[in-house]
């Protein structure tokens, strides 16, 4: 008996389970979803806006589960996610189905009894368009993976608003379109330096399809309507001054490290710093932003 | 190998009671947020 069976047969550790549901991308979906509530004209009772909050904390990591548990070929094949719990044998891949469907059916319920049908039903779409749209469908199929499937990652700040609100709105629409034209730029830098694992593993990642040059191209041109996103609620009155200057500030850095990026003629990740640093600030741009227009609802003029 | 098996089986039993408690508190934690919920819709619909 070897000590790969040995640790697959243990019942799973809850470390595990925690880890499955990917906690650091969790923390940004939940910032977003909070600010997309936080914007909203009303604000709702502090029990029930956590518990939306909590609900897409859950949904998120319901979706992150199973997003592990159908790629765990692939996640074994890569170094960066070789010490997962399913491809490092921590965990039997049924727990990871059952913990997912699990965690997801509760967050949908959880989200409309805290808040109402519209925002459950946003949870639950986001969840199926993750798992379904992007994991199964497109991720080991085309290049767009990451074009399409980052729309998924972007209905946080929409359902934060439905749960406060119960509708649409424009500005909570351009927070979703923020995300979803933040999120080509964020992956392809990060797939430039590790291209070799998408390689390995046969993901259709741009830089592997249509090589490093157009990689750095599209992640130029995305940036480009991404920025004029960014900085819309300010003239179109949905955002003051304070978001305005800050959207602009933050836009203006975004492009110019997308242009550094552009101008690196580098193919070594070692020589890849331009890349590495647009990955690191796209995080650190994300949050700012959004804790702008928070800042300028709430303490704008 | 029966040592081994032995501590296999008591490494089991920890991690069922471990996931059993912390079972036990969610649960716990659920009920309380269900209560403050109807509370707050009550209060809502007030």
């Amino acid at each position: 008996m070897t000590t790969t069976t040995i640790t697959a047969t243990l019942p799973a550790d809850w470390r595990d389970l925690l880890a499955l549901t990917k906690p650091r991308v969790m923390s940004l979906v939940v910032f977003t979803g909070l600010c997309g509530m936080l914007v909203a004209p009303v604000v709702p009772p502090l029990v029930l806006g956590f518990t939306a909050i909590l609900s897409i904390a859950l949904g998120a990591g319901a979706a992150g589960a199973l997003n592990q548990w159908y790629e765990a070929d692939l996640d074994a094949k890569m170094r960066r996610t070789a010490n997962r719990p399913l491809p490092a044998g921590r965990m039997d891949r049924q727990t990871a189905l059952h913990f997912g469907v699990g965690l997801a059916a509760f967050s949908v319920i959880l989200m409309d009894l805290a808040a109402n049908h519209l925002a459950a039903l946003l949870l639950a779409a986001s969840i199926l368009f993750y798992v379904f749209v992007y994991t199964v469908w497109l991720k080991r199929r085309t290049p767009h993976n990451i074009v399409i499937g980052g729309a998924a990652g972007a209905f946080p700040p929409l359902i934060g608003w439905v749960a406060a609100t119960g509708e649409f709105a424009p500005l909570p629409l351009i927070l979703f379109a923020i995300i979803f034209l933040w999120t080509p730029p964020h992956f392809w830098a990060l797939s430039l330096f590790v291209r070799s694992d998408y390689a390995a593993a046969k993901v259709p990642m741009l830089p592997v399809t249509a090589g490093i040059a157009a990689t750095r191209r599209q992640i130029f041109l995305y940036s480009l309507p991404m920025a004029v996103a960014a900085i819309a609620p300010w003239p179109l009155g949905l955002a003051g001054p304070l978001y305005g200057a800050t959207a602009a500030a933050l836009s203006a850095a975004f492009l110019v490290m997308a242009g550094l990026v552009l101008a690196n003629p580098a193919t070594e990740p070692s020589q890849m710093r331009p890349e590495k640093r647009l990955f690191g600030f796209s995080v650190i741009y994300l949050f700012a932003l959004f804790a702008a227009l928070v800042g300028d609802r709430w303490f704008g003029a | 190998m029966v040592r081994r098996v032995n501590r296999h089986e008591d490494e089991v039993v920890r991690r069922q009671r471990e996931r059993a408690r912390l079972m036990a508190w969610l649960l716990g934690a659920f009920v309380v947020l269900l209560f403050l919920i109807t509370i707050a819709k009550i209060g809502l619909n007030r």
